[in-house]
């Protein structure tokens, strides 16, 4: 270390450092020579504890990684599972699958733009935002029972199909008016509230553009910032909305699909600077994608009916009706939950096109009801170990932007 | 459109040498690499127009000691990497076994994706591999100051020191932990073919005395 360099300590608790990233900067004066960044304050061993729950136990751990887009991680999970059971999902879990896939995507990026929004210094944003992943919560809430952390994939399908009603505010202390305002978009289904929110969606975002894309301190603080050259963007480990923004049409969702996305119609968004402010743009044009995607599972959601899991009792439990009336049924089910269920030996890897980039799960069965390795790859846990080599000559206050515009999340980073 | 497997497996067989496994299952491909050969294959493998895996996805090590059915002289300790090619869109997973189990060790692959220093640094931190070649080898995820490897087989769930902050002293201390190790669900492999309809052989019966 030089002598009129000195190091500045930068979190673990600090509101920019996205949860508890220690980052040990080498600065001479405001611009930054080396970058060390200390994870793991989260690491919960969450590979280690896997292997010691059964396949249906291990669920619940993986949406606590990425917790700001709990149903993609599932499906990476689900995935996996599938594969080496080697069963078939029926179509109805699949386009719900993608449904809530895209619904955790917007979630992710509107909490992504708010918080990156806040580290930058406007205020605003996180509020639009965070009034979207209300109603987001809601929908998780009124299928799954949940709102954070749903559990709702299972290895055969989904835990249930979408309720018929919309739970609607009730108020003892607010007048009927505006009890009757709040409920007004909650008098159909599930569905009908999931579609006026895709459908109501654009314009949100249209009034976060608003705030954001001319602004002019915003693109002086993103434009141009820790840019990802196009041609080290695959070498580095970039997946995602991250090798997207440098230009390179790279989308798991198109190139290798899974569910239906290969039935669905949408666009896969890049940009050309590879720049924070590419990235943030390559994000907000997702969310658009997202919405029309939405649209078209809720279109197809309406008009097939049908079974949302495999009926394969062995792997998925009967009805709760049947519990009660057949023998064979309960002791179905209570294997299911007691033992869980065997699965082949042998290792697979799946992938899915997470909010963040590539979310992949690298599971070993030895054949016994639990996994014997689990390996959680999670994207952000690669973009961070960029920085190091990517923040050295930014200034201080660009750090920030780095580490925003990364979407950094510590479940899935220390894992 | 996707290319086919057998394609790759076709494009492998070809340019790879013969001390190489190719093992399709799953419909994915896995590589078996002798330790010796890993670092040349991989730069094969990266370099070589017609293959040309210009991601590396994924580091993880595995330890294969309690693994059912395994041969108990086998290598315990494995490296899997996962490969993918944005120009042919193809996956490959490529193993190879440690051979040093007391100073388990494997040549890094930094210098050719630069991708894979965290992932070995995560590695070596989870299973004690060391990576020759890393630019900087230190633990990643676990505590300051921690020992032992916490994903190896022998190493229980609970680990081996708790934390805790002690009122008297003002400060946090480490203590050996205190959780009682319990397992609700054992880990069952049954034997295959275990509850098909068919009947299993009866057993010859004893003859009677």
């Amino acid at each position: 270390m030089s002598e009129h360099h000195y190091q500045l300590n930068f979190g673990p608790q600090h509101p920019s450092a996205h949860g508890v990233l220690r980052l040990v900067l080498e600065l001479d004066g405001e611009v930054v020579v080396r970058a060390d960044p200390h994870i793991g304050l989260l690491h919960r061993g969450t590979e280690k504890l896997m292997e010691h729950k059964t396949y249906l136990q291990g669920l619940p751990y993986v949406d606590r990684l990425d917790y700001s887009s709990m149903m993609a991680n599932e499906h990476a999970l689900c995935l996996a599972i599938e594969k080496l059971l080697q069963i078939d999902v029926p179509i109805r879990a699949q386009y719900l699958r993608v449904m809530f896939d895209e619904l955790s995507r917007i979630m992710n990026h509107m909490l992504w733009v708010g918080t990156c929004a806040l580290d930058l210094g406007a205020m605003t944003v996180f509020l639009f935002g965070a009034r979207e992943r209300e109603s987001c919560f809601d929908i998780l809430e009124a299928t799954t029972g949940a709102r954070m952390h749903p559990n709702y994939y299972r290895p055969g399908g989904v835990y249930r199909d979408l309720p018929d009603k919309m739970p609607q505010y009730q108020s003892t202390l607010r007048s009927a008016e505006e009890l009757a305002r709040m409920n007004a978009n909650r008098q159909g289904t599930v569905l009908d509230f999931i579609e006026a929110f895709a459908k109501q969606l654009p314009l949100r975002i249209d009034d976060i553009e608003t705030l954001l894309t001319d602004n002019r301190i915003w693109k002086q603080r993103t434009v141009g910032i820790g840019v990802v050259p196009t041609e080290q963007a695959v070498a580095l480990g970039c997946t995602g909305p991250m090798l997207r923004a440098s230009g390179i049409a790279w989308d798991l969702r198109k190139k290798q699909p899974y569910a239906v996305y290969d039935k669905l119609d949408f666009d896969v968004a890049t940009g050309t600077g590879g720049d924070c402010y590419d990235r943030y743009l390559v994000r907000m044009e997702e969310c658009r994608q997202s919405a029309k995607l939405i649209l078209q599972c809720v279109n197809w959601l309406r008009a097939n009916p049908g079974p949302v899991i495999s009926d394969d009792r062995k792997i998925a439990p009967p009805p709760r009706a049947q519990i009660k009336a057949d023998m064979e049924a309960l002791i179905h089910h209570f294997k299911l939950f007691t033992e869980g269920f065997p699965v082949p030996a042998g290792e697979v890897y799946a992938a899915v096109e997470h909010p963040k980039g590539e979310f992949g799960v690298y599971l070993v069965s030895d054949g016994g009801n639990k996994p014997y390795r689990v390996k959680l790859h999670t994207p952000d846990f690669v973009h961070l170990s960029m920085l190091a080599a990517m923040a050295p000559g930014h200034m201080l206050s660009d750090v920030v932007a780095l580490i925003g515009t990364y979407d950094i999340v510590f479940g899935s980073v220390d894992r | 459109m996707r290319p086919s497997l057998s394609q790759l497996k076709n494009t492998l067989t070809g340019i790879l040498s013969e001390n190489v496994v190719l093992v399709e299952a799953y419909r994915e491909l896995t590589l078996e690499v002798p330790m010796a050969q890993l670092s040349a294959t991989m730069q094969c493998l990266r370099d070589n127009p017609d293959l040309s895996f210009d991601a590396l996805i994924d580091v993880a090590g595995v330890d294969y000691e309690e693994f059912t059915g395994r041969d108990p002289d086998a290598l315990r300790f494995a490296v899997v990497y996962h490969l993918l090619s944005t120009r042919h869109n193809w996956r490959l997973r490529v193993r190879a076994f440690v051979e040093n189990e007391e100073e388990p060790a494997a040549p890094s692959m930094a210098p050719l994706w630069p991708s894979a220093d965290w992932m070995e640094r995560e590695c070596f931190d989870m299973f004690g591999i060391a990576f020759d070649g890393h630019p900087d080898l230190r633990r990643i995820l676990t505590d300051y100051g921690f020992t032992g490897y916490p994903f190896r087989k022998d190493f229980p769930l609970s680990g081996h020191i708790e934390m805790r902050y002690d009122p008297e002293q003002k400060q946090v201390v480490y203590e050996p932990v205190t959780i009682e190790p319990r397992d609700n669900v054992p880990r069952i492999v049954r034997e295959p073919h275990y509850g098909d309809s068919t009947p299993m052989p009866l057993p010859p019966s004893e003859p009677k005395v």
